[in-house]
């Protein structure tokens, strides 16, 4: 058996494991297994790489593979273990942004060894395909990051000609790329690039906060199909496996995740957002004259103590508070008083999907005290209590009943069909839509504003007193 | 057209049923840690960049590469761990489960009835 053969049967063992992982990481048993099973056969992989001679012929990159590999690991262990959970959506950007960027300079080296012996046609194509989906990945991740890590604002960006300046850019993309195809030369490949990277920041900016996690997902599918990309450049068919399984499997992740939201994902991706949210930022004005029902800590402890059916709707307030533990503490005193708790999980709660599942999870909440939102939503209309923390979006009636919102036809939890409402909140601003909720001012709704974790230690209390 | 690409072409389109197959019934807890899962694999980009350096020659080639090395060694290493730190947090449930069932029928017998009467 020749070395070659043999690398591409580990290869090929790598690649079964990592469809095995796939698998494994959507059955809640078997997660965990899956991906150290997915991060042996990535250790196998590479190590196996390096039997290759031509990855030893020289010295030089030799060591410098080594060092890059030393210092990435250096940086990315303590970067993913420190990370706080309500940080993460950002974390999954970032490293799934570098892996695009890893991709895209694949096609680029590759092309400057070819370039000067005219390649055949459909390898530029590749070239020219995992430049071009790799660097708008980099690019749409970096500002996905910057949007969640608030380091730009979260409102989607318009500017005026947005659309014109879009499709300028992507005629320039695809007339460039077709001017590569033709002459294999290099700086107009790098042009593409360049372009290709303004085209992830334009792509990007226009996107809701909201619609962010969605956003993440399409680009980690991207990514995969620039990986794949890189399969078919250096014929290797692990890459081109690995690649493809996420691409696919992301773009289908993608769907589900904006069918969650009860929007398609091009109305996602290319809606016209911004400008109703602009519209119901100036009606904030007449929002605010409306009159709200504050309450405080201690008669909404007595609610909570003699209800019977407490019904705790977190959202990302409860996250960045970090306030998952007090909230268990209050859920855990309540059942200890006989009322019946349990929380109910909208599938965007959080910044990411299931984000806030694995929240409450670090939180060592029961995994059957969650319910997911068509479980929870039976059960609202006799609850006593719903106790939004920090959720705003997600229970909004909007999405129901005004046609003309941005949020319309997103699913939410019925918190209004529940006997009392109780809001924890930061302030009266609005969620991350950016749109009002006509719930905080309905007559069964009481609000106790303050940092969720404050106020529901106050709770904490005043249900101890009560 | 060269018989080459038209294997790996076999391999693209079955790979992406594949992927679309293995994902069809994922609930919904689980799609976060599915896509940073995900978002871990194709860090194995890694192995392209590994050998894309064994052929670069130059400056700027070699840069090239070295940050292609040193971006995919981020993706792959930082995704795997930050996924297991992730799906680590619905582990120690069995033993908490445990605990509740335990506690459980206390609070339901008396607690539930005099919750309601109080």
């Amino acid at each position: 058996m020749s070395l070659d053969t043999g690398i591409d049967l580990v290869y090929l063992l790598a690649a079964i494991g990592f469809i095995l992982a796939l698998k494994g990481l959507g059955s809640p048993k078997y997660a965990r297994n899956g991906n150290l099973l997915a991060a042996a056969a990535a250790v196998v992989a590479v190590g196996m790489t390096f039997a290759y001679p031509e990855v030893r012929a020289h010295t030089l990159n030799l060591v410098l593979t080594l060092v890059a590999m030393v210092i990435g690991a250096a940086v990315a262990v303590p970067a993913a273990r420190k990370v706080k959970m309500t940080a993460m959506p950002q974390m999954v950007a970032i490293f799934n942004g570098v892996g695009g960027g890893a991709a895209a300079l694949i096609s680029l080296v590759y092309f400057l060894i070819e370039a000067p012996t005219k390649p055949a046609v459909y390898h530029i194509v590749e070239v020219i395909f995992g430049v071009l989906v790799g660097c708008v990945s980099f690019a749409g991740s970096a500002i996905a990051f910057a949007k969640l890590q608030e380091l730009m604002t979260g409102r989607p960006v318009t500017y005026p000609a947005q659309q014109v300046i879009n499709a300028i850019v992507g005629v320039a993309i695809v007339g460039l790329a077709v001017a590569t195809v033709v002459t294999a030369n290099v700086p107009l490949l790098v042009a593409t690039a360049v372009l290709a990277l303004v085209l992830g920041v334009i792509f990007v900016l226009p996107i809701g906060g909201a619609d962010v996690p969605v956003l993440i997902s399409l680009l980690n599918a991207f990514t995969g199909l620039a990986v794949a990309a890189s399969g078919f450049t250096l014929d290797n068919n692990l890459l081109i496996i690995a690649g493809t399984l996420v691409g696919a499997s992301g773009i289908l992740l993608t769907r589900m995740m904006s069918k969650a939201m009860g929007r398609s994902l091009a109305n996602v991706l290319f809606s016209a957002f911004g400008s109703v949210v602009t519209a119901a930022g100036g009606a904030d004005g007449t929002g605010e004259t409306r009159t709200v029902r504050t309450g405080t800590p201690e008669d909404i402890g007595v609610l909570l103590a003699y209800a019977r059916k407490v019904v705790i709707i977190p959202g990302y307030g409860l996250a960045v508070a970090q306030a998952q533990h007090t909230a268990r503490e209050l859920a855990d005193l309540l059942m200890e008083r006989g009322v019946e708790v349990f929380y109910a999980i909208h599938p965007v709660a959080g910044r990411m999907p299931g984000h806030m599942n694995v929240l409450l999870a670090e939180a060592n909440v029961p995994y059957d005290e969650l319910k997911e939102m068509d479980e929870a939503n039976p059960e609202m209309a006799t609850a006593d209590v719903a106790l939004v923390v920090g959720a705003n979006d997600t229970v909004n009636p909007a999405a129901k009943n005004t046609p003309g919102s941005p949020i319309y036809g997103m699913p939410i939890i019925n918190a209004d069909e529940a006997e009392n409402i109780v809001f924890l909140k930061r302030s009266m601003r609005p969620g991350f839509a950016g749109i009002d909720n006509d719930l905080l001012f309905d007559d069964k709704t009481t609000l106790l504003f303050g940092d969720a974790k404050d106020t529901l230690a106050k709770l904490v209390a005043a249900v101890k007193a009560a | 057209m060269n018989t080459g690409i038209l294997e790996f072409l076999t391999v693209f389109v079955l790979a992406v049923f594949v992927g679309i197959e293995v994902i069809s019934a994922v609930p919904s807890v689980l799609h976060t840690p599915l896509m940073s899962g995900s978002n871990a694999i194709h860090g194995i980009v890694l192995v392209g960049t590994i050998l894309i350096m064994g052929e670069a020659h130059g400056a700027v080639q070699l840069t090239l590469a070295f940050f292609a090395v040193l971006l995919a060694t981020l993706n792959i290493v930082g995704g795997f761990v930050v996924t297991d730190r992730m799906l680590e947090m619905f582990k120690a449930k069995p033993a908490d489960r445990a605990k509740k069932a335990e506690d459980a029928p206390v609070d339901d017998g008396p607690g539930g009835p005099t919750g309601g009467a109080r």
